[in-house]
């Protein structure tokens, strides 16, 4: 019942919401708390689900399952494991942080905007914990209206053109992938005589490796775009720079995480052959887009867009740990999700106070901030190090853990993505200075107020779990390891059997890559003195 | 107890960063000097430990937590205490702590608010700067590595205002990640090599192999990015741009951080991984190599220069230099040995240089010096004692240290590298000394009115008002008494900090030499993995056998080496003392080579040129505004616009007239009927 509670308490709490009479604003400030406890409410479910959560086990815990439409196998189907537990308390989390950022800059239709809020809430919190293939599919499209709403109604000046951008784009991802849904559905018809979308079902299914490679693409273009990879990210920019700055938090915090979240939960394991085929070319765009998203970065003139670049250059981080299917690529890849969940949020909400006191995202419209908000600059500094991986913070964690894998699994990748480290440090500092160093250029500068109680409120719990997250990884490490384990136990078991089968009659497959990535040439004859050394 | 060390400065920067707006000045000086106290008493009675343990064993070790454990990968955040992390955790606290009581007189102008969070940055700095040297892994060392290079940006920018501090804080920070890149890389390549990053297992591990052999192998590869990772931080060639431009921070952060500590951080990384890079003959040649390279550049360049700290910072960089090229020819006791002596009277230098900068209010300029002797004698005899020092006149520190590198160097067969090193030390003397007779001997130039002479190639005119008061007004007053008495402590330390390591040759016993030994030796008692006996460094067995002659060998090099420092300092005394117009002459003669000397051999500008500006550009016009918005935007937009034109084609035959409607069904019924009676 916990996981039916943490998605229906948001949904209850919009839908009472509905009720409310609030035409003239009188209620506004009422509205404004109903919302914060409802979503500090949901955070502390997931807290208990957390607490109850058995890390040493790699089953799915907290199970529900009802049917649904039993004529074609759909249930109500919940529950959690290790790869998704805390990705929902991220979302918990990230959500009351979202909500009082926009209570100094939210002034219009209060009401319907905490309404969206809440319902993207119970949205994402359905996909993370859907097991069932249909479950899963209704919860990721409802997501897409609030956020819709959320950049068309309180965006910025080209709202409108962002959120059609938005959503065309991610549409047209989630087109292809309830094709592939429901043509897994009749796959499994073919083979037992009966419909089903049960996820852990589907993942026992035998499928021919040429289906499974366009099944697989179906899949991971739709997820690829919500990552994004390179070359899917544009609408990345306009939504993230047209949101409000809740949406935005929102956007970078949760809803990028959808994307690797699908690839580690549908795309490689449903399709392990296919992802062995294609996890090279999916490295080899992550890289690109780790070094492209920095460079791309480090030349913008808007805050919000530098930051939504950055974003592109540390998701690739992400998929080529994923890419790497080994334990310290994939723990670092949903590491990494956390971390930039917290730190780049962070900076969104950052850039949102700047921008609300200001009206402005132009680097240029400011500098020499420091002197005059020494806590709004003391809190940008702590996010800011947390975003380019300083040790001790939580970027740092994620990024080792994937370089480490990708390392055991290609290094020639790492050699490239290592420059995304270099380039980091480059555009986040550069920003930095021309934000905050520097002589007062702007005489309205000098009289923006520093950090409110609210502002703190927000930034203080972001700031803390930074550095949390840098300082006792274990705490998040350890609950994901079994799931992990399995996740990729159940990815090499399938392709080592196909391998067997495969090797006389035909020519050596690809599919071999993930099983003896231990034994790699790198180029120099180093693997060779390995074993003697052992 | 180990955790003590790097916790209580750790304990003052909280202190400081979180209450410091709500403290006094005297307070947040005082806290933040006496964390490093106790962490400098902690580290004695540590030191005190060891010493009392035997030679072969000396070791302490704390496991705190594990930090990271992912799969077979698990990192405990563990600190271990030997003999070279000893050395070095005196020198931090040590020279820290004194930097620290210092910077209370130094800083006093600041407002309170700056005060203390200048105090809890260097704080800070000293937390992550024991981290790294008392870290008994790759990643822990990684974390000091990382930390004291922010707290090295943050004090470089400490004065936010000036761009080009804020600019020389940036570029500190972006060229030692270039280093990290490299770092990073080596340390991920050790990992998958060896399965750990425990310092002492990887060391177990390497001892029992023998020397890499023939092209560039795992090992050689592997150190060589753990060096280029050193160049970054250490300010060696390609990588030693940030450091000169690191002096606008304060002098007391230029004294502490890019001096005596943190800029030792490679040489001390590759003293501790001696086992590691002596089983990787090509990376140790490169080392020297390049050490030399760097210490010969950076004396030319040092030579020309006017601001009186970057003057230092270029000798801190050739000075790095020789600490390099000791490492590269497998003296790691010798370049441990120079660290050591160098924390010393290059702080002394550098917080000489502040006394002077503090008393002019701000000038740096020597060629608005000049005459200082008469009213700074404090500052002007620990600077005399701390440029004698590094000079490398016999008997003060600088000697011993700096001639066991040249003896080693040339003993180990590399008589280029020596030749190198001897210039350096010539150039060594002659530029500091040039910098003392500028400072503190001749007219004073301060007026504004100057010397007509000494100032033919000033391209900015002196300023009207020069801050120089006039000094027949006795307005220049030497260092107030905290800092008076750091520099005389430092010049203390640095006439007889040398003691510990005195050669064989002149009767010394090199107790630190044999102190050291044990840290560059895989360690006793663990099992040799591949039956090989023994690492390939065995310097109480080479010392057993050294022959009288080498002895000989010493003394000469000794000889040439003083006769080369004091010639440099008779030289400089020549030019710069006696006949100030020779400067000019030369430099008039030799134009074009003194602009280019002037100009830093303009690395900046080639560096720039290259890199920084090909990438700036070709991000924006190319990536950005070339691919993302014409290419990729391009095509999704254009997509659009086919749909939305398409569209508005087919809407034209959503008339809404019946008319026209029943006339098309008309058609098209004539059509379907036609087709099937051609049929």
């Amino acid at each position: 019942m916990m996981l039916t509670l943490s998605w229906v308490l948001p949904l209850a709490g919009a839908l009472a919401l509905l009720l409310v009479g609030n035409a003239d604003g009188r209620r506004d400030g009422v509205i404004r708390w109903a919302t914060l406890v409802v979503s500090a409410a949901t955070l502390a479910v997931t807290l208990a689900i957390w607490a109850g959560f058995n890390g040493a086990s790699s089953e799915f815990q907290f199970v529900e399952r009802v049917p649904w439409i039993p004529a074609f196998g759909i249930d109500y189907y919940l529950g959690v494991d290790g790869v998704s537990l805390l990705l929902l308390v991220l979302t918990a989390f990230l959500t009351p942080i979202a909500l009082l950022s926009s209570w100094g800059s939210i002034e219009r239709k209060v009401k319907e905007f905490s309404i969206f809020m809440l319902a993207l809430e119970a949205a994402m919190i359905g996909v993370f914990i859907s097991l069932d293939l249909f479950l899963f599919y209704v919860f990721w499209d409802a997501m897409l209206v609030p956020m819709y709403f959320l950049i068309g109604i309180w965006g910025y000046d080209q709202r409108i053109y962002a959120a059609i951008k938005f959503m065309l784009y991610t549409m047209a991802g989630s087109v292809l992938m309830l094709v592939a849904i429901l043509g897994l559905a009749w796959l499994h018809y073919d083979a037992t005589g009966s419909y089903s979308f049960d996820l852990l079902r589907l993942y026992t299914l035998e499928i021919a490796p040429e289906t499974q490679r366009w099944f697989f693409l179906a899949f991971t273009v739709a997820f690829a775009i919500k990552v994004p990879l390179f070359p899917f990210h544009t609408w990345l920019p306009d939504a993230h720079v047209q949101a409000p700055t809740a949406g935005s938090v929102i956007l970078a915090g949760v809803l990028l995480k959808m994307g690797a979240y699908g690839l580690l939960r549908f795309s490689f394991p449903l399709f392990p052959e296919a992802a062995a085929y294609f996890a090279p070319t999916l490295a080899l765009l992550a890289v690109i887009g780790i070094i492209y998203g920095a460079l791309v970065a480090m030349v913008q003139p808007d805050m919000k867009k530098l930051v939504a670049y950055s974003s592109v250059s540390h998701l690739g981080f992400v998929v080529l740990g994923i890419c790497a299917m080994n334990v310290q690529g994939v723990e670092g890849a949903i590491y990494q999700m956390l971390a930039h969940g917290v730190s780049t949020g962070g900076l969104f909400l950052l850039v949102g106070m700047l921008s609300d006191r200001r009206h402005t995202r132009l680097i240029s419209e400011f500098g020499g901030l420091k002197a005059i908000m020494p806590r709004l600059t003391a809190v940008f500094m702590i996010i800011t190090l947390a975003s380019i991986g300083l040790p001790g913070l939580n970027g740092f964690i994620g990024e080792f853990l994937i370089m480490l894998g990708a390392f055991r699994w290609n290094p020639r990748f790492v050699v490239f993505a290592g420059l995304g480290v270099i380039l980091s440090a480059v555009y986040m500092l550069w920003m930095f200075q021309r934000v905050y160093y520097g002589e007062v250029t702007h005489e309205e500068n000098t009289r923006l107020p520093d950090l409110r109680p609210r502002e703190w409120a927000a930034a203080v719990p972001l700031c803390a779990m930074a550095v949390v997250m840098g300082v006792f990884p274990t705490l998040f490490l350890r609950p994901m390891e079994s799931s992990v384990e399995a996740l990729i136990a159940r990815v090499q078991a399938r392709q080592n059997l196909r391998v067997e089968r495969v090797e006389q009659p035909q020519s050596p497959t690809p599919n071999s890559q993930y099983a003896n990535s231990q034994v790699r040439s790198c180029g120099v004859g180093c693997w060779e003195l390995e074993e003697s050394v052992r | 107890m180990l955790a003590l060390i790097p916790l209580f400065p750790l304990l003052g920067f909280l202190i400081n960063a979180s209450l410091g707006q709500r403290l006094s000045k005297t307070l947040s000086g005082s806290i933040a000097s006496a964390v490093m106290v106790a962490s400098f008493v902690v580290s004695v009675m540590t030191v005190l430990n060891l010493a009392g343990m035997p030679a072969g064993g000396r070791a302490i070790e704390q496991t705190v937590y594990t930090w990271i454990a992912s799969g077979d990968f698990v990192l405990d955040l563990t600190l271990r205490a030997d003999p070279l992390a000893a050395v070095m955790i005196l020198i931090v606290s040590g020279v820290g702590a004194l930097i620290h009581i210092y910077s209370t007189a130094y800083m006093h102008e600041e407002p309170d608010g700056e005060y203390a969070r200048y105090f809890s940055y260097l704080n800070l700095f000293a937390a992550f700067m024991l981290v790294l040297v008392l870290g008994a892994n790759f990643l822990v060392l990684f974390v000091g590595w990382e930390g004291v290079g922010l707290c090295s940006y943050l004090l470089i920018g400490f004065w936010f205002r000036k761009k080009s501090a804020a600019d020389a804080g940036k570029k500190a920070f972006v060229v030692n990640r270039v280093g990290d890149y490299g770092f990073i890389l080596g340390v991920l390549l050790l990992f998958v090599y060896f399965g750990t990053l425990d310092f002492q297992r990887i060391a177990a591990m390497v001892g029992g192999l023998p020397p890499e052999e023939g092209v560039f192998g795992a090992l050689s590869i592997a150190t060589l990015l753990l060096f280029i990772g050193a160049t970054g931080k250490s300010a060696q060639i390609p990588l030693y741009v940030w450091l000169p431009d690191a002096m606008e921070g304060p002098t007391p952060v230029s004294a502490l951080i890019h001096a005596a500590t943190m800029v030792t951080a490679g040489v001390y990384m590759i003293g501790r991984n001696a086992v590691l890079f002596s089983h990787a003959p090509e990376t140790m040649l490169i080392v020297a190599v390049v050490g030399a390279l760097t210490a010969l550049m950076a004396a030319t360049i040092g030579l020309v220069q006017n601001d009186i700290k970057r003057v230092l910072a270029y000798s801190t960089v050739s000075q790095l230099g020789l600490m390099f090229l000791a490492m590269g020819v497998g003296a790691f006791g010798a370049g441990i040995f120079h660290l050591y002596t160098h924390a010393f009277f290059k702080a002394l230098l550098f917080l000489g240089s502040g006394a002077v900068i503090h008393a002019l209010h701000g000038e740096q300029d020597i060629r608005n010096m000049g005459g200082l002797k008469r009213y700074l004698p404090i500052t002007y005899w620990t600077f005399l004692i701390g440029s004698l020092a590094i000079a490398g006149v016999p008997f003060l520190s600088g000697f011993f240290s700096k001639d066991e590198i040249l003896y080693e160097t040339f003993r180990e067969g590399h008589t280029l590298l020596w030749l190198m090193a001897a210039i350096t030390s010539l150039l060594t003397a002659t530029y500091m000394f040039r910098l003392v007779f500028l400072t503190f001997h001749g007219e004073a130039r301060g007026s504004g009115i100057g010397d007509p002479g000494s100032d033919a190639h000033a391209h900015h005119a002196v300023d009207p008002g020069s801050r120089l008061p006039d000094p027949g007004h006795g307005h220049l007053h030497d260092a107030p008494a905290a800092m008076a008495l750091v520099l005389v402590i430092l010049a203390v330390g640095s006439v007889l900090a040398g003691y510990v390591g005195v050669p064989h040759a002149v009767g010394g016993g090199n107790p630190l030499g044999a102190w050291l030994a044990p840290s560059f030796q895989p360690p006793a008692g663990t099992p040799e993995v591949g039956g090989v006996a023994g690492g390939g460094l065995q310097p109480s067995a080479e010392e057993a056998t050294e022959a009288p002659d080498a002895a000989s060998l010493e003394l000469t090099l000794m000889g040439v080496s003083s006769a080369m420092a004091i010639g440099g300092i008779l030289l400089a005394s020549v030019i710069w003392l006696k006949r100030r117009e020779l400067a000019d002459a030369l430099a008039r003669r030799y134009a074009s080579i003194y602009t280019l000397l002037l100009n830093k051999y303009y690395v900046d500008e080639l560096y720039d040129a290259t890199v920084v500006h090909p990438i700036q550009r070709g991000s924006d016009r190319a990536l950005w505004r070339g691919f993302d918005v014409a290419v990729v935007d391009g095509a999704v937009n254009g997509t659009g616009t086919i749909v939305a034109e398409g569209s508005g084609l087919l809407r034209r035959l959503q008339t809404g007239s019946v008319r026209a409607y029943a006339g098309s069904m008309f058609i098209g019924v004539i059509v379907i009927l036609g087709y099937y009676l051609w049929r």
